[in-house]
């Protein structure tokens, strides 16, 4: 049960909890968005959203010692949890599914009029993988595409005027990413400088 | 034979303006005619960030000629605090008291969409006095913030009085908040699950009188800015945006409304209560700041009647749903049952655990559309939380909207946007 299976670079459809989230190639993402806006009426970009999968499912399954993988891809497999000298594990009860790359840019999408319809437009790239823009698509994409670049540091390709939008303009690092420390920005004008 | 003026297929109206006004290259950036540039003399002035006509610290660096806004772009980030990153730090439970912190005007919009998002994915019941209960609370945050927003635009235009009047009311409906939840803003009223505490006794009665007196009392408001020659002057056909380009920029709310696009996420997509109680969906056509204006006043109307609905129709029962695994079990028990004492050990301790999987809610937030993206592993902390909040979105549109405009009215439109820096920096 696909109904969007036509569109271009097509990868999975799926649907859980209501909402209906659609992967497509990150090549042709901009095709998609054209298709997505002209053929199936989605002419509002509500959201656009990150999302770093770095160390997903790596706190392990809690309670009770699990054994070495017999090899890395075994899915079946329980990673050691709970270190005994540190009591109350925040494992999870069970590993969540694996994901295709580290970052989720998920577009959410919205069918504006009579019969209005949401939608989960979705592309999956490494670090330092280019996403094409959609800016020229959806104007609203702007100040989205701006913020993945500070908070996530995805290489939108294409964007007109890709520069740090919420953090200083020479600021190092992206903070919204996993391996981004909290509170760990240093502190300016202090005596150590 | 007479042509037919041009109608907008999306709203079945005239047309506000012919085309397209968004920037060229930047749709957020008004930059200044090269031939222009090259003849004309052009003054750069910056705008904010501290400044008490920006909302909070919203910066423009803006071009003149002239009197004329030849040039504008707005910068953002001042009060960027990082809400995202540290609630992916937090259980969910002390999540949700950072969410509403980010718009401290629409503060429990802010809450129930994040808690929301927890439910969906939980995929929780709620009781209907909670839900009912909810959309009393929203409807009065809704007001709320209205009333903050007519009372600071209209001082921004010169009319001073109205701060005071709007001010009054929205010490009323303070008053009603610290009664339900002990504090005048940032209630923390909603939880996982339905309301943290019980409808408290003589809330009824206090809010029904609320609705007694409010309609009279946004006559009064309008009897003060309606008919004066000053304000209407300085709102009318100032800061046009089509209703084409203010979808296009993803404009939601009563900014979308103003523009004349009939949208409303609470009947198009009915959360809560909103399915149940009887209210009109107000929409000018004129896409001004005068439209803004008169959509707020209406919906505030709106929302006084669905608050009136909300205190008629309050069913009675329980106020929070009977899931231990999820909600703290009632105080009493905890001297007496030893599960109850283990859950709510485990709750506050550890947290509940949110069933893996992604989603995204939207609700009609005073300001428009704002939406939570909610990522979870499984786990008891949210793995990414993303709040689409409409102030940020509405600064998009301001360079459409001020083109061309006179330095003077700049403030006018930049009110009748009602952003709230907090909520749009995040």
């Amino acid at each position: 049960m696909t109904r969007y299976a036509d569109a271009p670079g097509f990868v999975e459809e799926r649907e859980a909890l209501g909402e209906v989230t659609v992967v497509v190639e990150r090549e042709s993402l901009r095709g998609a968005a054209e298709w997505f806006r002209d053929e199936q009426g989605f002419n509002f970009l509500a959201d656009l959203s990150t999302a770093d999968y770095l160390g997903w499912g790596a706190k392990g399954v809690a309670g009770y010692w699990g054994s070495p993988p017999p090899s890395p891809q075994t899915r079946d497999w329980t990673p050691p949890a709970r270190d005994l000298n540190a009591p109350g594990s925040w494992g999870l009860q069970k590993l969540p599914e694996p994901k295709p790359k580290r970052f989720s840019v998920s577009y959410h999408l919205l069918a504006l009029g009579p019969d209005p319809r949401r939608l989960r437009l979705q592309v999956w790239c490494d670090d330092g993988e280019p996403v094409p823009s959609v800016i020229r698509v959806w104007p609203a994409a702007d100040f989205f595409e701006r913020e993945a670049w500070d908070m996530m540091g995805i290489a939108i390709d294409g964007h007109p005027y890709l520069k740090r939008i919420l953090m200083d303009d020479d600021w190092e690092g992206h903070p919204q990413r996993k391996d981004y420390p909290l509170g760990g920005e240093p502190v300016r004008f202090s005596d150590e400088d | 034979m007479a042509i037919a003026p041009a109608r907008d297929p999306l709203t079945n109206r005239p047309r506000i303006y012919e085309g397209s006004r968004i920037p060229e290259r930047v749709p957020t950036i008004l930059e200044v005619d090269p031939v222009l540039r090259e003849e004309g003399d052009i003054l750069e002035i910056n705008f904010g960030p501290n400044h008490p006509s920006t909302h909070g610290v919203l910066r423009l660096i803006i071009q003149l000629n002239g009197e004329r806004v030849v040039g504008l772009e707005a910068v953002i980030g001042y009060l960027h605090t990082g809400f995202e990153k540290n609630m992916e730090a937090k259980t969910y439970w002390k999540a949700i008291t950072y969410a509403p912190r980010m718009d401290y005007v629409a503060y429990q919009a802010n809450e129930y969409v994040f808690v929301a998002a927890i439910e969906k994915l939980l995929q929780m019941e709620i009781p209907p006095k909670a839900t009912w209960m909810r959309t009393l609370m929203l409807e009065l945050n809704r007001l709320h913030s209205h009333l903050v927003w007519l009372g600071t635009g209209a001082l921004e235009l010169g009319a001073v009085s109205m701060f005071w009047y709007c001010f009054r009311e929205r010490d009323a409906i303070l008053d009603l908040f610290e009664m339900v939840g002990g504090a005048r803003m940032h209630t923390r009223y909603f939880q996982a699950g339905g309301l943290a505490e019980d409808i408290p006794i003589g809330f009824y009665e206090e809010c029904q009188r609320f609705c007694d007196t409010m309609p009279a009392r946004i006559d009064e408001y309008e009897g003060m800015l309606d008919g004066q020659a000053i304000f209407l002057e300085r709102t009318k056909g100032v800061g046009l945006l089509s209703a084409a380009d203010a979808v296009a920029l993803g404009q939601s709310g009563p900014v979308l409304r103003a523009s004349g696009v009939d949208w409303d996420i609470r009947r198009s997509e009915p959360y809560l209560a909103y399915d149940d109680v009887d209210f009109d969906v107000p929409v000018e056509a004129d896409g001004d700041v005068y439209a803004r204006y008169r959509v707020r006043m209406r919906e505030m109307r709106e929302s006084v009647r669905i608050v009136q609905q909300c205190l008629d129709g309050m069913p009675e029962g329980p106020w929070i749903a009977d899931e231990r695994k999820v909600v703290l079990p009632p105080r009493h028990e905890l001297h007496t049952s030893m599960e109850s004492l283990i859950h709510h050990f485990k709750l506050v301790t550890e947290g509940y655990r949110v069933p893996e999987g992604e989603v995204y809610v939207p609700i009609e937030s005073p300001r428009g559309e704002l939406g939570c993206y909610l990522v979870s592993d499984g786990g008891p902390r949210p793995w990414r939380v993303r709040f689409r909040t409409p102030s940020y979105v509405v600064l998009q549109a301001a360079p459409t909207a001020m083109s061309n405009a006179l330095i003077a009215d700049l403030i006018a439109i930049v009110a009748s946007l009602d952003n709230v820096m907090g909520e749009a920096d995040r």
